[in-house]
């Protein structure tokens, strides 16, 4: 089976460049846990996807080797930062795709490409050989065309690794099982009241709308849930995020691998690293490294990454209260469908909003799915599902039966409408 | 700018003790004797071709994962636990942030505020007075690799055309070892740093040869004036912060170095700089480093890709229970139960026959004897050798037989010497190497008699000197007798003999 790897994931034979000039040139001498477990069931790693430099971007409009293209149209992006993964899958130029998720950047893409993709729970796949971007949030998952073959992917790339502290050791959800049930009768679904709204588009609050509406059909008891600190979670993630990768790419310094400028024979080291990391790095990595240095530094810690360490726990507060009474938890992925290349790109913040509902999935450590359910203006909207943590078979479950649900109504799958590139 | 130089007038150590007294707390850096890295499974072995062992978690790739060496937690609970620390039932690592070569990953995983042990201390011994020296805590962290500069004239950073790193040494565990401002001397600190050597080699969780850099030492010293009798302590001082002394010889002169260093300062009217500084073993002087006001700030935050150490009670409780005797209880035993003085303690420990000379006793022989025999003898020979005495080929229970042999007059300690050659010659046991090699004190009348009077035939007008009352003139005639029995006498029987025989 032919597959899409993120560049951000190690395989031996093969570049990784995490998007970025600094990596130029580097073979890395060894395979990524997920590689290793894709070659041992016999996958075939067709090539590295494209990819916001080091995950950091909703757009793939952030990587050194230039954007990816949306196939539903070429003028718009194909979400980020696993956008090289979503559009192959969506282009119809790998069956799968491997991303990786920070704060959404598997879900994001494949709901605006169509496509189903999984942030598993932190600590389900093993990290070791993603390059890490916020080592306590990024997770590899699978981007698929249909929920079944995404849960076959999550199935060969779960488990436990030693060589991941932060891997957990307990048997992998049954994700193949739940995702052949295809029924949610008696299921409890909670809508998460903070994420809709204002800033979501018509149509998509109308498919995420008609959705629910088909769950409740299929015998699925719907209830509003609200989770009151959600509305903290983009801060709190935009102080976490960049303080973890602050540190986390500081060995990009030209002393080992990869990129090298400046060695004249006159200029020292520290020269050397600085000028280095000037070439090398994007503007988007320089503003993340720049704002996760700051919020470590002495004297204002406390006020920024301590308080956002509270916010994170204040949100996995809400979502076990939820979990209480609900057996997952619905949202749209995104607040609005694929959006035209360039439209962000000077503007950070409306980038980073792109973010707005899956970013609490991520601090919570909570497994997440985006399932295409329909187009808005022909461009394909996602539904976001959550689960408790080491419950990923129940995003199956509710995916799938979506899907099916779906699929009989409309007479055909949703990529199916793609237009042809 | 520069400000005008103040001429400073060095005043004499004993007269900058006298006026202000030095307050010193001392950082120790104890490489841990773990056969792999702390966070990856690569060899610690020392002296490896550089850059050979190593691999994608210590040299830093990316995407590569720190996972905790068991055994390195182990090894620093012992320590913890002998330092009479708590130990931390949960804590955690942290990164330290800071840009250098030798860091493969710029930052290093080290602990801040969650150390694993804190609150211990250590008594230190003095000239027959005891120090209690506070530990504010224990913590782990990995090694940095190691520049080597080249070009330059004296192997340091300036000067040199260009540097090389060997990762060899990035992510050995390491232990940093804090006391409390509690020394008041440089020779506490010096005794500090080697009862804590001590503590560490009878723990078995390093090889501590400070030479090698297993063990380094950091040394912060500030100055304050004494009180008058009556009034209160003076605030500390700003304090330097001298690094990486490698030799206990090194800690006292450093210490001392700084002290009369900012004694000129303050009696100048000057202010001490607080900054790092290093020692120069040629000079005896310390020179300054970085300002600690220019200093990093290594924005240290919990390390996320490692989780909490949470360690249970039954865990450190096993630890505590398979500690072995650590040096002050052992010293005491050893008084008591050996008569041995602290003098005879110091002397054993630095010739590292301390536990060879126990297992000698142990073998029956008194402590006196194994005592002499293991710090005069055996002690001289394997320096001469260039080994340690427990590497020499002879046994505790070989040096405990041979002690027996002349104790029940079969040897003298001449021929014990040989009998020493035999053993370390590999030519078997001591009763063998006696037997062989025939050196057995001869105790046949018959022969020793017959070697008597041939002596005195040979040496008339000697003897004649011995009658008439000269006794101490009989040295040549037992020379003589010696060397015919040739050497398998005792000297001095031989010696009465011909006392006995010339009438005198």
């Amino acid at each position: 089976m032919p597959l899409a790897l993120k560049d951000v994931l190690t395989a031996r034979g093969m570049p990784t460049t995490c998007g970025s000039r600094i990596l130029e040139g580097w073979y890395p001498p060894y395979d990524a846990t997920v590689t290793a477990r894709l070659r041992a069931a016999d996958v075939v790693i067709l090539g590295k996807a494209n990819m916001d430099e080091f995950a950091m971007g909703s757009s793939t409009e952030n990587s050194a080797y230039g954007a990816t293209r949306n196939p539903w149209d070429l003028a718009r992006i194909p979400g980020g930062s696993s956008g090289g993964s979503s559009a192959a899958v969506a282009a119809f130029e790998a069956p799968l795709a491997i991303g990786t998720d920070t704060g959404g950047s598997i879900r994001q893409p494949a709901a605006v490409c169509g496509l189903v993709g999984v942030k598993p729970t932190y600590g389900g796949v093993s990290r070791y050989g993603l390059v890490a971007f916020s080592s306590s949030l990024d997770q590899a998952g699978p981007l698929a065309r249909t929920v079944t073959d995404a849960a076959l992917l999550h199935a060969a790339i779960a488990g436990h690794d030693p060589l991941d502290s932060t891997s957990v050791d307990r048997p992998v959800p049954p994700v193949v099982e739940a995702a052949a049930r295809r029924e949610v009768p008696g299921m409890r679904i909670g809508v998460v009241r903070e994420l809709s709204g204002e800033g979501y588009e018509p149509g998509v609050q109308a498919r995420f709308d008609e959705a629910v509406a088909l769950l409740a059909q299929l015998g699925a008891e719907i209830v509003e849930v609200s989770c009151p600190h959600f509305d903290y979670a983009l801060a709190a993630y935009y102080l976490i995020a960049p303080s973890e990768c602050s540190s986390n790419l500081a060995r990009f310094d030209a002393m080992r691998y990869g990129l090298r400028i400046g060695d004249d024979g006159e200029a020292g080291a520290e020269e050397v690293m600085s000028r280095t990391r000037d070439v090398g790095f994007g503007p988007e990595v320089k503003r993340r490294i720049i704002l996760g240095t700051y919020a470590l530094s002495s004297g204002y810690y406390d006020a920024y990454y301590g308080q956002a360490q509270k916010v994170r726990t204040l949100i996995s507060r809400d979502f076990s209260a939820a979990f209480e009474r609900v057996d997952v938890l619905v949202s749209p992925t995104t607040p609005t469908v694929a959006f035209p290349i360039g439209a962000k790109v000077d503007d950070p913040i409306a980038m980073y909003l792109n973010d707005l509902c899956t970013i609490p999935a991520n601090l919570a450590g909570v497994p997440a799915m985006s399932v295409p359910v329909g187009l808005s203006d022909g461009l394909p909207v996602g539904f976001q599902i959550m689960a408790p943590a080491f419950a990923d078979d129940r995003l199956y479950q509710v995916g799938g039966a979506l899907e099916a649900a779906l699929d009989a109504r409309r007479g055909h799958s949703l990529l199916a409408a793609a237009p042809a590139l | 700018m520069s400000t005008p130089a103040t001429v400073l007038t060095t005043p004499a150590y004993d007269d900058a003790v006298a006026r202000y007294e030095p307050v010193i707390g001392l950082e120790t850096h104890v490489e841990l004797g773990t056969a792999s890295k702390m966070f990856c499974g690569c060899s610690t072995a020392f002296g490896a071709t550089p850059n050979s062992q190593v691999c994608p978690v210590c040299l830093g790739l990316p995407g590569a994962l720190p996972v905790i060496n068991e055994a390195a937690i182990r090894f620093a609970v012992m320590i913890g636990l002998a330092l009479n620390c708590q130990i931390a039932s949960w804590c955690r690592f942290a990164r330290k942030n800071y840009f250098y070569p030798d860091m493969p990953k710029n930052f290093q995983i080290s602990q801040y505020d969650e150390p694993l042990c804190t609150n211990g201390w250590l008594a230190v011994e003095v000239e027959g007075e005891v120090h209690r020296v506070g530990i504010t805590r224990v913590h782990l962290e990995e090694d940095t690799g190691k520049s080597l500069h080249v070009g330059g004239a004296t192997g340091r950073i300036h000067g040199a055309t260009h540097s090389l790193v060997d990762y060899n040494r990035a992510g050995i565990p390491l232990v940093e070892i804090v006391t409390e401002p509690d020394v008041r001397s440089p020779e506490v600190a010096r005794a500090y740093v080697e009862e804590l050597r001590e503590l560490c080699r009878s723990l078995a969780v390093s090889d501590v040869r400070m030479e090698q850099g297993s063990l380094r030492c950091d040394a912060n010293v500030s100055l304050r004036l004494r009180p008058a009798p009556g009034e209160p302590e003076a605030p500390f001082g700003t304090r330097s912060e001298t690094k990486n002394l490698n030799s206990l010889r090194s800690v006292e002169r450093a210490v001392r170095s700084e002290i009369i260093r900012q004694a000129a300062l303050l009696d100048a009217g000057e202010r001490v700089v607080q900054e790092t500084r290093h020692f120069d073993e040629a000079s005896g002087r310390t020179s300054s480093g970085r300002s600690k006001e220019e200093a990093t700030d290594y924005r240290y935050f919990p390390e996320p890709d490692l989780a909490p150490l949470a360690l249970s009670r039954e865990y450190v409780e096993a630890v505590g229970a398979s500690l072995p005797e650590l040096p002050s209880q052992r010293r005491a035993r050893l008084i008591a139960e050996h008569g041995f003085s602290g003098r005879d303690l110091v002397d054993m420990g630095n010739a590292g026959v301390l536990e060879l000379v126990e297992q000698t006793i142990a073998a029956g022989a008194t402590a006196a004897a194994a005592r002499k025999w293991w710090l005069n003898e055996l002690a001289r020979r394997a320096a001469d050798a260039g080994v340690t005495p427990a590497e020499l080929a002879i046994q505790p229970v070989q040096v405990a037989r041979v002690i027996e042999l002349i104790a029940e007059g079969s040897l003298t300690d001449a021929l014990a010497r040989k009998v020493i050659d035999g053993v370390l010659a590999g030519e078997g046991g001591p009763d063998e190497v006696v037997a062989a090699r025939g050196l057995a004190v001869v105790t046949d009348d018959s022969a020793l008699s017959a070697a008597v009077d041939t002596a005195i035939a040979a040496a008339p007008d000697i003897a004649d000197k011995v009658r008439s009352g000269k006794l101490n003139a009989v040295g040549p005639l037992v020379g003589a007798v010696m060397k015919a029995m040739k050497g398998q006498a005792d000297a001095a029987t031989v010696r009465s003999l011909l006392l006995e025989r010339l009438g005198a």
